[in-house]
């Protein structure tokens, strides 16, 4: 056997046995796409600039205090847009003192100063606001991390995703519409005093002081699910937040049959802040608030010292333990929105599944039996390269640890039929080089090397068009690039390369060759 | 030996007005069912919307559905069948409530209704505005970007009139696949995009085997007496088992997905059953016979120069 022989044929060898050593075990070497093995993929928008206009409020207060304490009186201060702080002072005598309380105030830039009037503005820096920005994302996504992990999933993916996105992936996820919400809650706890002298009508009407708000709490009738809105008049200023909370933890609420409540504890500090506050607000009504809705608002009848508190509101054991879970991982900085979603039951995962394998066996059958009708023992030869061809797909996807969706499935299935187009332009163009008289030897060596210039052509002009599609976002899409561009590419190896070996042992070891079967 | 043909000799050129006519006839048809239907139907990926697909216990009745759905403003909404009797995918309009809420509310709704039975949502894919305008460009990028990619490998390898053809004859393929789409009702999704921009690679390797003969007969000896129209001819001959059976095999597999591959997948097969068909009649009736009227066109100019100068 010649020496080029010798070493293609262990080339061949080699990829067969490193394809099989990729591919064992199958079921953990494939990397199934959500839409195959079921699960949920979110797309997040983190809205970002949300964070950078709470910032800005407490900034304003921080200046207003700061203000204050140097005994300059202010008339108005207030955010204008997310970065800008509008100040007007009482009276433009106390100008100068206040530049030097501002200068504390690095990331904001002085603007607008109009002595005679007294007013200014601070408008935020651009790094500072693209810091606060980023810092949106990291920590929601940290956050968010947080509660996935603790409502145990395994394997997910949360990534970040151009500028203001978060890409979530949780396979086999069988309740969609409790891990969105757990996921989607900004979770925002806040203690707020109620504003006990503004009649609730007349706040509704629109007759509140500025430092207080409307929000509402909801009850739900256990018999007809209405659902009912409560109004509360509380002060816009949190004594509280969810920030200063250690732990959180679900128990049976024991003043209301088959309710749960979750039970928090607070920091050393929110002990502190939380001990003060109940101290001097004896008598009055504390709200608690988790995103804007009021869960109750206990009367304070007393200091409470210990750092304990419960949130109860008609909540199931899913919900309690829900909550838990978000006020644990803590409050996401600014509040997410559902860009995009795709949720597969785990059934039609399956059905899927089902479904691109009956494609690609059938797409396999229908092209096995015709080139084999066709081309006879060559027609053999180009299967068998087929069947490599689909060994080595399979092996590179799970190498690359590439994910196999449906369209994946199908990009498979399509393989099949262009994979062969390679044999098929070889073996005409041998019948074409034996037609004009060649002997079979010449014959097979002219057909492959001039069929080799098309092959690459039609190689490239398909594989380019794949790689067009891998650069596409869409996971289902890029699926399909995938299968289609290492099918074809693989099939270079396969349909020219190995059947080029096996025509050369058929063929080549002879002294004399009559006929070829193809 | 089974040969598909045999030494042919079909005058696919001479034939080339009819193709005309009929290429202009099928890609009129096509535009005027995309233009009487106010465009494609788009998928939600591109319009943006929630789609819910949920499969009953028993077969339910629509209206029962539309009547469970109408108890929560959502009775517009779009209920079809897909594929199985009991499963059907519910499409809704972008509302302003978020995607999480809608589907919870979606199930409740269904399950108010005691007389579809017990049910099971197995999908539920939501496309906000924001997402369907990116992925509506993208798209846009994409086909052009398939294009371009095929219209700069041709001009490495064809000269200019061999790539313009070829690159419209793909442009050719894509709006008979477009006005496929429209003509039987099959919507446009990721997928279809997808099989489209295959067939943009796909439809265009024929017509570089045929070229690539033509310009391999004309390199090899310059065949004297026969018109540029009949080394074309020959060429689309010789290379015609080629064309044919390269194509057949992929449109075995395209076939087998449309008829096995399951409703998920029937669009984007659809389109690549269309696409190979498309894109096998394109390289003869629209690129080679494109050729040989431009070369003919251009040969006719300079011999009427050539009579011209002669005259002075």
């Amino acid at each position: 056997m010649p020496r080029h022989l010798r070493f293609r044929i262990g080339l061949v060898l080699a990829v067969i046995a490193v394809s099989v050593w990729y591919l064992y075990p199958l079921k953990s070497s494939i990397n199934l796409g959500l839409d195959l093995q079921g699960g949920i993929h979110l797309m997040l928008g983190v809205e970002a600039d949300r964070h950078v206009a709470s910032q800005t409020d407490r900034a304003a207060e921080d200046l207003k205090s700061a203000l204050e304490r140097k005994g300059i009186a202010v008339k108005r201060i207030a955010r204008e847009g997310n970065t800008a702080i509008k100040v007007e002072l009482a009276s433009p005598q106390s100008w100068n003192d206040s530049r030097t309380v501002v200068a504390e105030f690095s990331s904001f830039d002085r603007r607008d100063d109009d002595q005679a009037a007294g007013t200014f503005r601070l408008v935020m820096n651009d790094r500072r606001v693209s810091q606060l920005r980023d810092d949106a994302i990291r920590q929601g996504l940290e956050t968010i991390r947080n509660r996935i992990d603790q409502f145990g999933v395994s394997e997910p993916t949360i990534t970040r995703q151009g500028a203001d996105q978060i890409l979530i992936q949780l396979p086999g996820i069988q309740d969609a519409a409790r891990a969105k919400a757990l996921i989607g809650k900004t979770a925002l706890l806040e203690f707020k005093l109620l504003d006990e002298r503004t009649p609730i009508d007349q706040a509704l009407a629109g007759h509140l002081p500025e430092t207080s708000e409307v929000l509402f709490g909801r009850e739900v009738d256990k018999q007809t699910k209405a659902e009912r809105k409560i109004p509360y008049v509380v002060q816009r200023r949190a004594l509280l937040t969810g920030a200063e909370l250690t732990r959180a933890e679900v128990s049976a609420d024991p003043n209301s049959m088959g309710n749960w409540q979750v039970a928090i504890e607070f920091t050393s500090t929110g002990t502190r802040i939380f001990g003060e506050v109940t101290e001097q607000n004896v008598g009055r009504r504390l709200a608690i608030i988790l995103d804007g809705t009021v869960y109750s608002a206990p009367r304070i009848n007393e200091r409470i010292p210990g750092g304990r508190a419960v949130i109860t509101g008609q909540f199931t054991v899913d919900d309690a333990r829900d909550l838990a879970i978000v006020l644990r991982a803590g409050a996401l900085p600014a509040p997410v929105v559902i860009l995009e979603e795709r949720t597969v039951g785990p059934s039609l995962g399956s059905d899927s599944i089902r479904q691109g394998l009956i494609a690609i066996a059938g797409s396999a059958i229908v092209v096995f039996v015709f080139m084999l009708v066709y081309y006879r023992l060559s027609g053999l030869v180009a299967d068998i390269a087929l069947g490599l061809n689909l060994l080595i797909l399979f092996a590179c996807m799970a190498a690359i640890r590439a994910t196999l969706t449906l369209p994946g499935l199908a990009g498979i299935a399509l393989t099949i039929g262009m994979a062969v187009d390679t044999n098929i332009l070889i073996f005409e163009r041998i019948r074409e080089e034996m037609r004009v008289g060649k002997t079979p030897r010449a014959a097979i060596e002219a057909g492959f090397r001039r069929a080799l210039r098309t092959i690459v052509d039609t190689h490239l002009t398909v594989m380019g068009t794949a790689v067009i599609l891998l650069s596409f976002g869409t996971s289902s899409v890029k699926g399909f690039g995938v299968s289609l561009f290492i099918g074809l590419g693989a099939s270079l190896f396969t349909a020219y390369f190995f059947t080029r070996l096996l025509f050369d042992l058929l063929y080549m070891g002879r002294r004399k060759v009559d006929a070829i079967s193809i | 030996m089974i040969e598909l043909f045999k030494n042919p000799n079909y005058d696919f050129i001479g034939k080339r007005k009819w193709a005309y006519i009929i290429s202009i006839a099928i890609t009129l048809i096509g535009l005027g069912s995309l233009v009487a239907k106010g465009g494609l139907r788009y998928d939600i990926d591109f319009t943006g919307g929630t789609l819910i697909q949920v499969r009953f216990e028993q077969p339910p009745q629509v209206a029962k559905i539309r009547a469970s759905l109408g108890t929560i403003q959502l009775g517009e909404s779009i209920i079809q069948q897909f594929g199985d009797p009991r499963e059907y995918i519910i499409r809704l309009p972008l509302v302003a409530v978020g995607s999480e809420e809608i589907s919870r509310r979606v199930q409740g709704a269904l399950g108010a209704e005691a007389s579809l039975g017990k049910f099971e949502i197995r999908r539920v894919e939501f496309v906000g505005p924001q997402v369907g305008r990116e992925l509506q460009l993208q798209a846009v990028y994409l086909v052009l970007g398939g294009l371009i990619w095929i219209a700069i490998y041709l001009a490495f390898r064809f000269d200019l009139r061999g790539g313009v053809a070829a690159v419209i004859a793909v442009l050719h393929d894509v709006i008979v696949c477009l006005g496929a789409l429209s003509l039987f009702n099959r919507e446009f999704s990721l997928p279809v995009l997808a099989a489209l921009l295959t067939i943009i690679g796909y439809s265009v390797n024929d017509t570089i085997v045929a070229y690539d003969r033509l310009r391999e007969n004309r390199g090899r000896s310059m065949p004297k007496g026969r018109t540029f129209a009949q080394q074309m001819n020959d060429a689309v001959n010789q290379t015609l088992s080629r064309t044919i059976l390269t194509s057949l095999t992929t449109f075995f597999s395209a076939a087998v997905l449309l008829f096995l591959g399951g409703k998920t997948l029937e669009d984007f097969a659809f389109v690549l059953f269309v696409g190979v068909i498309t894109g096998t009649y394109s390289t003869t009736y629209v690129a080679a016979a494109l050729v040989v009227d431009w070369t003919s066109h251009v040969e006719g100019r300079l011999r009427r120069g050539k009579k011209a100068v002669a005259k002075a």
